[in-house]
């Protein structure tokens, strides 16, 4: 094999991605390390300025509790987040970026980010705590701040840097490994604490697109379960893993519904026209007090929206015409009337061009004009997103100063945001039972934990250091797919089709197959059961065992090799966890068809994982449900 | 909608010191050919269609074609970004539908390369074990008055500056 160098970077604290909530935490760090001469490392396997998923831009921030206009309180968005999670979520650390989160968004503001605002200088708002923004450049912006506050502290980033594997020595994390993705070079990152904020997974699950569309997935590729598989690898206690997301948007193409459902008030029907909200009402009473909870649970409206296609009574559309007529008309005149037409025409193609450009194009390779004809709605394959409105990831601890004398002996150990395994800390996509963070969230749990890492630091100072066989252990496990291609790729006349090697592509088409026909994807109406469960668990630690084969020619594919290494962690984790809770949870998201109701006797509970490398085996426990807020139904 | 090259445009970013599309692409999936000196797309079934190849490229070379599996050929998206704004371009596949531009602005008061991120607020603590983050509590508007957390007597986090402990 070609040569390979060893580049070995010591830091004080280590931050894994470059994402909003990685962003967050070299802002917010720098400020404190500065005035403490200790040194800040971000590594991202993309550019920072284009990385994760808000790499197209976004057209709204979706978290802002507008704590001093008057009309929200941090109370009362942990209520929203609860019911949305149908009772199942970590009030604390909903709590603690919710009192934080405005003074992002103000941040933000002063860095140049377009936040739209009305006649009065107020934000506008999309919903009860969305704000819209022109939001092409909000990813190079926060990058730009991030790098430059980096410099500022004496700190480092590097980009092009694909994360492997975390450093442990006695339990503790004490840095990250990983290697370039442009030259031969293994990366040792050192450190006496390490934030992960790699964000979620997508292409765990088959894609309802089966040719080049299967790029257009809604959670952006290069997001491959880093965060997970890092934390799962570290041995930390994982939460929340059969919390998937499946989101509904406009179909194919994945473009954002928010602006036409909040701010256009536009209703979906099926292809008789009928509201089938209002026409499966009655289902929403099967679903505890969460079915009657307002808004409606966004698992639940997707559940209401499946029982019509179920029943045959799809397609499914957004009634986008019967919106913009709605608005037109209750302008004074027609001249109004026309401007308003002219003003929501604008915004809803923005909000397409800001973040999925390619539904604008899909509308126009279609002839859409949405004021004339309505457009198609889809639930999209599951994918990983903690930070959205799934919630899986790594169990963290809150915040001492928002325990109660009941919650504090479950959810606190010592510093905000660190998981199970010390010096370890999540933030974004990478923490769990903490959704609806979204970009402005993600980036302040991520201020959050990186305080409370260098608080960790500056209590336990160093660590043990690596041995020089751990790193050698790990960069030969790394290097293996090169080595594997190179010794067998000549032995076959198709470099494809070879007995010895799987190439990454072929590997992932496994899984998911795996998890699309045995864990509820999408050729099964995302219904699976105990059985199918166990099944296709059968099936994955075949395709463990095959992992050591994964063969890669170039360094683009042997990323593309750890990417999927990864994702089969999450996937195990998720399978794992569906099968442990032994109900149907999240109707709209999954369904155990054996278990079809709701076990209120055993509802209220956390479902935690962990994973212990050296045997391979998982643990799987329950955790108490525990809120801030008293008079909450329990 | 993978994102491609057109041959006659692409120079390959000769006098770059380095090449913007590869440079950018958060897939790594442009690829410079050094032989040829064009750039491609090496695997466009993963392609997110983000544009970001698209608004980087210096000549313009890179478009994109809807995926071939759902999106009808004959329409069009294309974007020309200036340091300010971002211009729109979308073209119908029914040519008798009037094309829509758009202008929506990137930055606001703030140019490239200028955004202070630190000091727009002062920070009200020197305790790391202190709640507040930097620039708190006065960048959650507390000039306005109190910060309205609902009862929750624990969040009592704009109290004073070591978060009400
Ligand atoms: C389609 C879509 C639309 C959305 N719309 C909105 C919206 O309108 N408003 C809103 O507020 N939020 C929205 N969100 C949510 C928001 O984007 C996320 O909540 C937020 O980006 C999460 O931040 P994060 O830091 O956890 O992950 P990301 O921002 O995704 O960052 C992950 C980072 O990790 C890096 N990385 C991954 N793996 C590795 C590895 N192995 N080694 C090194 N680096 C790695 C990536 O390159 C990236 O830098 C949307 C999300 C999606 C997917
Ligand atoms: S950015 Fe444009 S000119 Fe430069 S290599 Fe890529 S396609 Fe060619
Ligand atoms: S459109 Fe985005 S994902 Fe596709 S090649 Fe260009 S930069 Fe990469």
């Amino acid at each position: 094999m070609t040569e390979w160098k060893t580049v070995v970077v010591e830091t004080d604290l280590l931050i894994c991605g470059g994402g909003m909530a990685a962003c967050g935490a070299a802002v917010e760090t720098a400020h404190w390390a500065k005035q403490r001469g200790l040194k800040v490392t971000l590594v991202d396997k993309a550019a920072v300025d284009r990385s994760g998923a808000v790499a197209m831009g976004l057209s709204a921030i979706n978290l802002y509790v507008d704590l001093n206009g008057g009309k929200n309180t941090v109370r009362d968005y942990v209520d929203y987040v609860r019911n949305d999670l149908m009772g199942i979520t970590r009030e604390d650390l909903v709590a603690n970026i919710a009192r934080h989160v405005d003074s992002t968004v103000h941040m933000f503001e002063k860095w140049g980010l377009p936040i739209w605002k009305d006649e009065k200088g107020q934000y506008v708002h999309e919903g009860r705590w969305q704000v819209m923004i022109s939001g092409e450049s909000y990813k190079a912006i926060v990058a730009e701040a991030a790098k430059k506050a980096l410099a500022e502290a004496g700190g480092e980033y590097f980009e092009r840097v694909f994360l492997t594997h975390p450093l442990m020595v006695d339990g503790r994390c004490v840095g990250a490994m990983g290697f370039s993705v442009r030259e031969n070079t293994i990366y040792v990152f050192k450190a006496k604490a390490v934030l992960t904020a790699m964000g979620g997974a997508v292409h765990v699950f088959k894609p309802r697109s089966t040719g080049e569309g299967i790029g257009r997935s809604w959670y952006p590729p290069f997001n491959s379960a880093g965060s997970a598989a890092f934390t799962i690898t570290a041995g930390a206690e994982m939460t929340c893993q059969e919390v998937r997301f499946v989101p509904v948007r406009f179909k194919d193409a994945y473009g954002p519904v928010g602006a036409w459902f909040l701010l256009f008030k536009a209703i979906a029907t099926n292809a008789l026209g009928e509201d089938y909200m209002a026409t499966n009402d009655a289902e929403l009473d099967k679903w505890g007090p969460y079915g009657r909870a307002k808004p409606t649970p966004a698992n639940l409206r997707n559940w209401l929206m499946m029982m019509d296609i179920q029943k045959g009574k799809g397609p499914i559309y957004m009634q986008t015409g019967d919106a913009i007529n709605r608005i037109s008309k209750a302008m004074p005149d027609e001249k109004a009337a026309r401007k308003k037409l002219k003003e929501l025409e604008s915004e809803a193609w923005e909000d397409f061009l800001d973040m999925t450009i390619a539904q604008a194009l899909l509308w126009a390779a279609t002839n859409v004009e949405p004021e004339k004809k309505p457009s198609e709605i889809m639930a999209c394959e599951p994918y990983f997103i903690g930070s959205h409105s799934g919630a899986s990831g790594a169990w963290v601890s809150g915040p001492k100063d928002l325990q109660t004398p009941d919650t504090e002996s479950e959810y606190f150990w010592g510093y905000a945001n660190m998981t199970t395994v010390p010096g370890l800390f999540a933030a974004g996509d990478a923490s769990g039972a903490s959704s609806h963070k979204f970009s402005s969230g993600s980036f302040t749990e991520g201020r959050i934990a990186g305080k409370s890492a260098l608080a960790f630091i500056a209590d336990k100072g160093n660590g043990a250091t690596v041995s020089d066989a751990q790193i050698a252990a790990l960069t030969a496990e790394i290097l293996q797919p090169l080595e594997t291609f190179e010794k067998h790729r000549d032995d076959t006349t198709d470099p494809d089709i070879n007995p010895s090697y799987l190439r990454p592509k072929q590997f992932m088409s496994r899984l998911q197959k795996v998890m699309d026909e045995y864990a509820g994807g999408v050729s099964t109406q995302l219904a699976t059961s105990k059985a199918q469960l166990e099944k296709g668990l059968e099936l994955l630690a075949f395709l463990r065992e095959d992992a050591s084969k994964l063969g890669a020619e170039t360094l683009h594919e042997l990323m593309r090799c750890w990417e999927n290494r990864h994702r089969l962690l999450q996937a195990e984790a998720h399978m794992r966890s569906v099968l442990f809770r032994d109900e149907t949870r999240w109707p709209g998201y999954y369904v155990r068809t054996d278990k079809p109701a709701m076990d209120q006797a055993n509802w209220l509970a956390f479902c935690n994982s962990k994973y212990n490398r050296e045997t391979g085996q998982w643990t799987m426990v329950k955790r108490p449900v525990k809120y801030l807020t008293r008079d909450a139904e329990r | 909608m993978p994102s491609y090259v057109i041959t006659s445009k692409c120079d390959g970013c000769k006098a770059l010191d380095r090449t913007a599309c590869q440079y950018i692409c958060p897939n790594d999936l442009m690829t410079l050919d050094r032989q040829k000196m064009k750039a491609y797309n090496r695997d466009p079934v993963m392609c997110w269609e983000c544009f970001n190849c698209v608004k980087m490229c210096p000549t313009q070379a890179i478009e994109v074609r809807g995926y071939s599996d759902f999106v009808p050929l004959g329409a069009s998206v294309s974007a020309l970004r200036s340091t300010e704004d971002i211009m729109w371009t979308v073209q119908f596949r029914n040519p008798e539908i009037k094309p829509k531009r758009f202008k929506f602005p990137i930055r606001r008061g703030v140019s490239e390369g200028q955004i202070q991120p630190h000091g727009h607020f002062p920070t009200g603590t020197d305790d790391l074990n202190s709640p507040l983050l930097m620039g708190e509590p006065s960048a959650l508007n507390t000039e306005q008055g109190p910060v309205k957390l609902g009862g929750l007597a624990e969040l009592a986090l704009s109290r004073s500056p070591n978060g009400g402990k």
